[in-house]
């Protein structure tokens, strides 16, 4: 199977979500400049939730892609969430 | 299905095959699936032997109190190379890479896996990764002496080799990766046209979920030891307390690899009873879903519960709970397995040749394992037991009794189709039984001296112990014997054994409808696939 | 079919190609996992001395080379998109730009380090022993972490050198474009990983 019937995402498309993730970029950096305290982290890890999943879905291709990389994806995605809760649960309850 | 012409004289069987290269690199250069299977499976029965010898020399120094045959240091470094070769270059490789490469392309109708040329890279990484350990073991500091799980503090600060020995783990995953990354590709891209996912063979379900394991499970234990390399050479601080890290952050990162790691040796091993018992019993298989399913299961399930290696490490009352939770419901998966095998049995016309004697074998050492591995995931139990020989008793049955007798059924299985020729019955008989009564004498008493106290990794005992080591010292001798006769029984049967037919067990599947031994290409033409495996009358 | 050939041509499965480029991704993935928990495990333990050792860090240099990054990302998807489109030329230009921004990412991170070196602060050194262990923590992670993944930019770029060349060649073209479309892949990867790195790293203060 070839690749040339796949889909090819514009310059412009690309474009955009460049800008986009600047846009969050510059955010994150200025809301460091409030102290919300636990907040900070939060945002910080949101923002950074967002730009990865523009740069999944768009720069990586993942939105056009074949339903079973993306169900890959969320294996994976899972997995992490999963390892990391449990791990915390031994250490949030020491 | 489509039975190939044996008598075409186009016919050249793999093992004879001449191609661009000759003598032994036909081998060393070939991309084959079936050649580098074999590469592996004459690399891992060495190393397998001389992990055994490790085994014995442990068991000739534990037959009496005190030294006996060695000091403490090197019977330290001597269970730390032995676990360091049985797992990592002998088990967690083991059925995938033999039975994986032989076997699977051919079961889904394949003529090689998806990236021949990275197999056969893998295959070097992995003599690479094992070079590097049999380098630990005689470079300047010394064997390492830390036990194979490496835990920190100590194995930051032992003198020993331990930067080569977890280089070399470290290699070793890479390579199981690489392996694991072939296998996903080849099963989702290359299945011969009508073979949907339910209608794989069994055994090709569990290499793929196991696949999902070697991908997924093996970075983790990839950056844990770097992570230690790194701390040894630069004092980092991750792990060592006295630089404000937590040594059992350690053995959370190791253990969240090396749990998922036993379900790398069981699955395919379960897969390949899977393909035993509905032959020799002549029966479609009971419950081919519920099994499907419970390989993922056990792959899912199996990542969340590594903690019952760690119950009594200093872990939050929440998390040991949680884990010894989940790990009771792992089992059920597995027990799902055992009764759609009796299932299978049950009115089937049992045929008691050597592979299905190493099956039944399975389901009996499997199952003792299994329940002791019961009392290890309860807390309470746990604590009486932990660091004992029971431990010891328990995973011996679990890897050795499962993963090793279902390698062993395997090759016993498979063996006429991979050499065209058929070994002398008898004598595998003789050596089954010699193993499985050795095999039973060298672990049973190791549950009994564990609930009474015998710790592992120990050198010395007090003498109450020495009846049951001596019983477990005899056994080991007994199994040796049985093993030698086995692989003598083999060497003979590709010798000088009969010829034997394209399908002598009278198998379903489609490795049975092809020549023994298979030719280069493995399918004159891919076959079309219409119906369900195990399709018995 | 009357050729008797021993040899059947397999086709070539370019998803196939990308399937497996996903799969060495994911394992990317998870390695850097396991460090971005030690991360949390000890920022979990040790939020006040994190919050000031962080303060050493230079945020312009990180977001520059965050900037740059995402940048390159979208240069190299551009650069898949012109493959696609058989404009060759726009291609290598895109690609090239790439490269560059990788090679100023790796320039940054020299003086970044550079500066941290002369200071004393080093995996191992003795001012780093003498530090509260909370920040002696945030410095080996820092080092590791951002260690790691200049070694990732590094392989990054060296696939993308490779595209490069084999499309100036011609064996990468319209038609057979994988190793492109793999090598952005990886190349997103690493700006993917870098998201998440400069946030934890430079902006917890």
């Amino acid at each position: 199977m070839n690749v040339i019937a796949s889909h090819v995402t514009s310059y412009k498309t690309l474009g955009y979500v460049l800008i986009l993730l600047l846009v969050f970029t510059t955010i994150t950096i200025n809301v460091t400049s409030y102290n919300l305290k636990a907040w900070n982290v939060a945002i910080a890890l949101a923002i950074a939730g967002i730009k990865g999943y523009f740069v999944l879905t768009y720069f990586m291709h993942l939105k056009y892609e074949n339903r079973i990389i993306r169900a890959f994806v969320l294996v994976v995605f899972s997995l992490f969430i999963a390892i990391f809760a449990i791990t915390f649960i031994d250490y949030l309850y020491r | 299905m489509m039975i190939n012409n044996n008598l075409n004289p186009e016919y050249i069987n793999y093992l004879d095959y001449k191609g661009k290269y000759t003598g032994i690199r036909a081998w060393l250069y070939s991309t084959d699936h079936k050649r580098i299977g074999l590469m592996y499976l004459y690399a891992i029965t060495t190393f397998f032997s001389i992990g055994a010898i490790m085994g014995i020399l442990m068991r000739i120094e534990l037959i009496a109190p005190g030294p006996t045959i060695m000091g403490p240091q090197t019977y330290n470094g001597i269970f730390t190379v032995h676990g360091i070769i049985m797992i990592f270059m002998v088990v967690i490789p083991g059925l995938s890479v033999v039975f994986g490469n032989l076997f699977m392309p051919i079961l889904i109708g394949a003529r090689d896996v998806a990236f021949p040329r990275l197999n056969l890279f893998a295959f070097y990484v992995y003599l690479t990764g094992c070079a590097l350990a049999i380098l630990s073991q005689v470079l300047r500091h010394g064997p390492p002496d830390t036990g194979w799980t490496f835990y920190a503090p100590y194995s930051l600060n032992t003198g020993t080799n331990v930067i080569a020995a977890t280089g070399a783990a470290f290699i070793l995953g890479f390579s199981s990766i690489l392996t694991g990354l072939n296998f996903i590709v080849t099963i989702h891209r290359m299945r011969a046209p009508g073979m949907t996912f339910f209608r794989m063979p069994l055994f090709v379900w569990a290499i793929y979920a196991t696949a999902w394991i070697q991908l997924l499970a093996t970075p983790i234990i990839g950056i844990t030891l770097l992570m230690l390399i790194i701390e040894r050479l630069f004092n980092i601080g991750f792990f060592e307390p006295a630089l404000g890290g937590d040594p059992v952050l350690f053995q959370h990162l190791f253990w969240i690899y090396s749990h998922p790691a036993v379900y790398i040796m069981i699955l395919p091993a379960m897969g390949v009873i899977s393909e035993i018992i509905p032959t020799f019993s002549q029966k479609r298989i009971y419950g081919y879903r519920a099994i499907a399913f419970s390989s993922l299961a056990i792959a899912g399930v199996g990542y969340l519960i590594w903690g019952h290696h760690m119950f009594t490490s200093g872990m939050s009352l929440v998390a040991i709970w949680s884990f010894s939770l989940f790990t009771f419901i792992v089992a059920i998966p597995s027990a799902v397995k055992v009764f759609s095998w009796v299932g299978t049995m049950y009115k089937g016309s049992i045929d008691l040749k050597p592979p299905m004697l190493y099956a039944l074998s399975f389901i009996f050492l499997f199952m003792i394992g299994g329940f002791s591995g019961l009392v290890l995931g309860g807390l309470a139990t746990d604590v009486q037991v932990h660091d004992t020989a029971f431990v010891v008793a328990h995973f011996h049955y679990i890897v050795f009794g499962g993963m090793g007798y279902a390698f062993f059924g395997a090759i016993h299985y498979w063996f006429p189709k991979i050499y065209g020729k058929m070994y002398k019955i008898k004598r595998a008989n003789i050596a089954w039984a010699l193993t499985f009564i050795g095999f039973n004498l060298l672990y049973f008493p190791q549950f009994i001296l564990g609930m009474q106290g015998m710790p592992r990794r120990y050198f010395d005992y007090l003498p109450q112990f020495q009846t049951g080591q001596v019983i477990s010292t005899i056994g080991s001798f007994i199994f040796i014997s049985g093993f030698i006769l086995m692989v003598y029984n083999l060497i003979m049967g590709y010798r000088k054994g009969e010829q034997a037919t394209a399908n002598p067990w009278k198998g379903t599947t489609l490795e049975w409808t092809i020549p023994s031994p298979p030719s280069l290409e493995n399918f004159e033409e891919i076959p079309v696939i219409t119906e369900d495996p195990y399709n018995y009358k | 079919m009357e050729e008797k050939s021993l040899h059947h041509e397999e086709p070539r499965d370019d998803f196939g190609a990308k399937m497996g480029m996903w799969l060495f991704i994911f394992t990317e993935l998870l390695l850097f996992a396991g460090l971005f928990l030690v991360y949390s495990v000890y920022r979990f333990q040790y939020p006040t001395f994190f919050h000031q050792a962080a303060l050493e860090l230079n945020v312009t240099i990180g977001s520059l080379n965050t900037v740059v990054l995402l940048i390159s990302s979208m240069t190299v998807a551009m650069s898949l998109t012109a493959m696609q489109k058989n404009n060759r030329k726009l291609a290598l230009t895109l690609l090239f730009i790439t490269v560059l921004c990788a090679l100023i990412f790796l320039f940054n991170k020299y003086i970044e380090w550079g500066t941290k070196f002369e200071e004393g602060l080093y995996p191992g050194s003795p001012l780093m022993l003498k530090l509260e262990r909370g920040h002696l923590l945030f410095f080996s992670l820092y080092f590791f972490m951002t260690g790691l993944h200049a070694l990732h930019i590094i392989i990054g770029m060296v696939i993308l050198l490779i595209a490069w060349f084999k499309i100036k060649k011609g064996t990468v073209n319209t038609g057979k474009y994988m190793l492109l479309e793999n090598g952005a892949l990886y190349w997103h990867l690493v700006d993917l990983i870098w998201i998440f790195l400069f946030p934890l790293f430079y902006l917890i203060t």
